[in-house]
């Protein structure tokens, strides 16, 4: 047995510092996704049946009653089922997005606090709050991809662009889950924050982006809440992807800038938050 | 002395105006057993922290390795092996795999880390839990199973934070043992602890540390010889009597602590002052005749007891 003490002491010795430096935030990912298996069964049972039950429920069901096509902004119009489906994918990332952003924070401080131990190993706060971000991403874009599928099986995408759609609801997901994160990772006591996070914050955010009927359809005082709601940027992107929703170009672009903007700004905050925390 | 591993000069950490660690100085030599004594909050955790590159210092400096850990923290760490005072194991990864996943933050290669879990898991006498889940272990498994992490990259200082501190006697006892192993094979240990007995056992040195200043220094024989009698006679009045008797025996021994549930009389010869007591038609409770011990040395310099 040689545990410890057995190779040659050299003063000044760097070399073990050079793989952890680059590759640390994969390390803290893998680690992440490694805890993800306990609840494995779960995750493959909600990113299966979430579309299953909600495609089903709103774009066949609601469909029903709601016969009518819903515009498209160039004269012609798609039926509810299609107008729904890019929503209904958004918000799916952004629940994923909402889990991984919360409690992994929580226990990584306090509950079973792995982050102390990495950062006793050669990890940063940087590296850990990127490879939290990694790992979120891990979930979000199969959820998204299964999503999908479903969505193609419920014949819900017009055209071959909407598959884009994968990669603009995980890009949905990514923003508000480091926005959240540079929340969650200061909370020091669990009072109810996370849980408040979701009924005050994610719920009502479905309600207000367009999700289920057209924003320009509430009055004009509420539709702010659509405007700052990443979620409701994600909405829109995927039906330009999906169904070729008519909107100005600037727009679309603008969809792309806010989101990637608050992921900037939430990846930021979270890595100085997690690297102040860990210095005391 | 040979290039000490771990050097500290007027290491200082502020929190406000509050100075956690106040101005020490110390060495550490290579393949030395090395403790810091102290009550809780005396600053010893922070001081680990600083030693371990996760907790910037204030002012004053401090070399690792030869490395200054405010550049080059992660290299620090990568030598390192830490076994903090609050276990911090995956409860959602089984046994082994947190080993395994530990290695990884070094840029180990998984082969060698898959080959160097099983002989940890054997140091820590937790072969047959290797798939158990971290939540099943008893503490003092859990206890080792960390030591056995702190490990796993054949770290050339081992830090301790309080190791036992919670644990039944014979799991201390165990843990004791695993941690003079790896002494004897040469690992410098750094602990922190307010057990005199653990320091006394483990430590070939000691820094008494109090409200984040040193107090003493030595090895625990020559700090009890230098602030201390040989011995110790115990005696026990009652708690209501001890103050009143105390004052009658004010000339006992070299010297007299009075506690509230006993009085110590130091002294090189106990059982010569107990016989006293007793001519002088003072007879207490209870006795007992003791050799000195590094809380002695503690109570000595402090006016306090270490564990409160």
């Amino acid at each position: 047995m040689t545990a410890a003490g057995s190779s040659a002491l050299r003063m000044g010795d760097t070399s073990g510092g050079v793989k952890p430096r680059r590759y640390g935030s994969w390390y803290v990912a893998e680690h992440r996704i490694r805890g993800m298996r306990s609840y494995l069964q779960t995750i493959i049972a909600t990113s299966l049946g979430n579309p299953l039950v909600y495609l089903f429920a709103l774009g066949v069901g609601l469909a029903s009653l709601v016969d009518q096509q819903v515009s498209t902004g160039a004269g012609g119009g798609v039926s509810y089922l299609t107008f729904v489906a890019p929503a209904l994918l958004a918000s799916a990332a952004v629940t994923v997005a909402a889990e991984e952003s919360t409690y992994p924070m929580m226990m990584g401080f306090k509950w079973n606090p792995i982050f102390l131990g990495m950062n006793a190993a050669p990890i940063s706060g940087n590296q850990i709050a990127n490879g939290m971000v990694i790992a979120m991403m891990v979930r979000i874009v199969p959820t998204c991809a299964i999503y999908f599928a479903v969505m193609i099986l419920f014949g819900a995408v017009p055209l071959p662009l909407g598959v884009l759609g994968i990669l603009t609801s995980s890009l949905t997901g990514l923003a508000i889950g480091v926005i959240i994160m540079s929340y969650t990772s200061r909370i020091e006591e669990d009072k109810g924050q996370m849980a408040f996070i979701m009924r005050f914050g994610i719920t009502p955010m479905f309600l207000f982006s367009g999700t289920f009927f057209p924003l320009t359809q509430l009055p004009i005082y509420l539709q702010w809440i659509g405007w700052i709601s990443p979620l409701w940027h994600g909405t829109e992107l995927g039906r330009v992807l999906s169904y070729a929703l008519v909107e100005p170009p600037w727009l679309t672009i603008a969809h792309v800038v806010y989101l990637v903007g608050l992921t900037v700004v939430g990846v930021r905050i979270t890595q100085n938050v997690v690297t102040r925390r860990l210095n005391k | 002395m040979p290039v000490p591993v771990i050097t500290a000069s007027s290491l200082t950490k502020r929190y406000k105006d509050f100075a956690a660690v106040d101005g020490l100085s110390f060495e550490v030599a290579p393949g030395e057993s090395f403790g810091l004594l102290g009550p809780n909050g005396a600053g010893k955790s922070t001081t680990m922290r600083m030693v371990g590159a996760v907790s910037t210092r204030t002012s004053g400096e401090l070399s690792i390795l030869g490395l200054d850990p405010n550049s080059h923290g992660p290299e620090i760490r990568s030598q390192l092996g830490v076994v903090p005072q609050q276990d911090n194991l995956d409860m959602e990864l089984r046994v082994r795999d947190n080993l395994i996943v530990y290695g990884c933050y070094f840029g180990i290669p998984r082969a060698v880390i898959a080959k160097k879990a099983d002989e940890l898991l054997e140091f820590a006498q937790l072969s047959d839990r290797a798939k158990s889940k971290v939540d099943d272990l008893s503490g003092g498994m859990k206890r080792r199973l960390t030591i056995a992490r702190a490990l796993v990259n054949e770290p050339k200082i081992l830090l301790l934070d309080e190791p036992t501190t919670g644990l039944d006697p014979q799991a201390r006892h165990i843990l004791w043992d695993r941690l003079f192993r790896l002494k004897e094979q040469g690992t410098t240990l750094v602990l922190t602890t307010h057990y005199m007995d653990e320091a006394e056992q483990l430590c070939d040195r000691i820094v008494v540390v109090d409200k984040g200043t040193i107090m003493a220094e030595g090895s625990p024989a020559s700090l009890i010889r230098d602030h201390s009698s040989r011995e110790v006679l115990e005696v026990r009045f009652g708690s209501d009597r001890n103050a009143e008797v105390a004052e009658k025996i004010t000339g006992a021994g070299e010297r007299i602590e009075v506690l509230p549930d006993r009085i110590l009389i130091y002294s090189a010869d106990g059982e010569a002052e107990l016989v006293k007591l007793t001519e002088a038609g003072l007879n207490p409770i209870t006795s007992l005749v003791r050799r000195s011990s590094l809380e002695d040395v503690f109570l000595r310099l402090t006016g306090r007891s270490l564990v409160e």
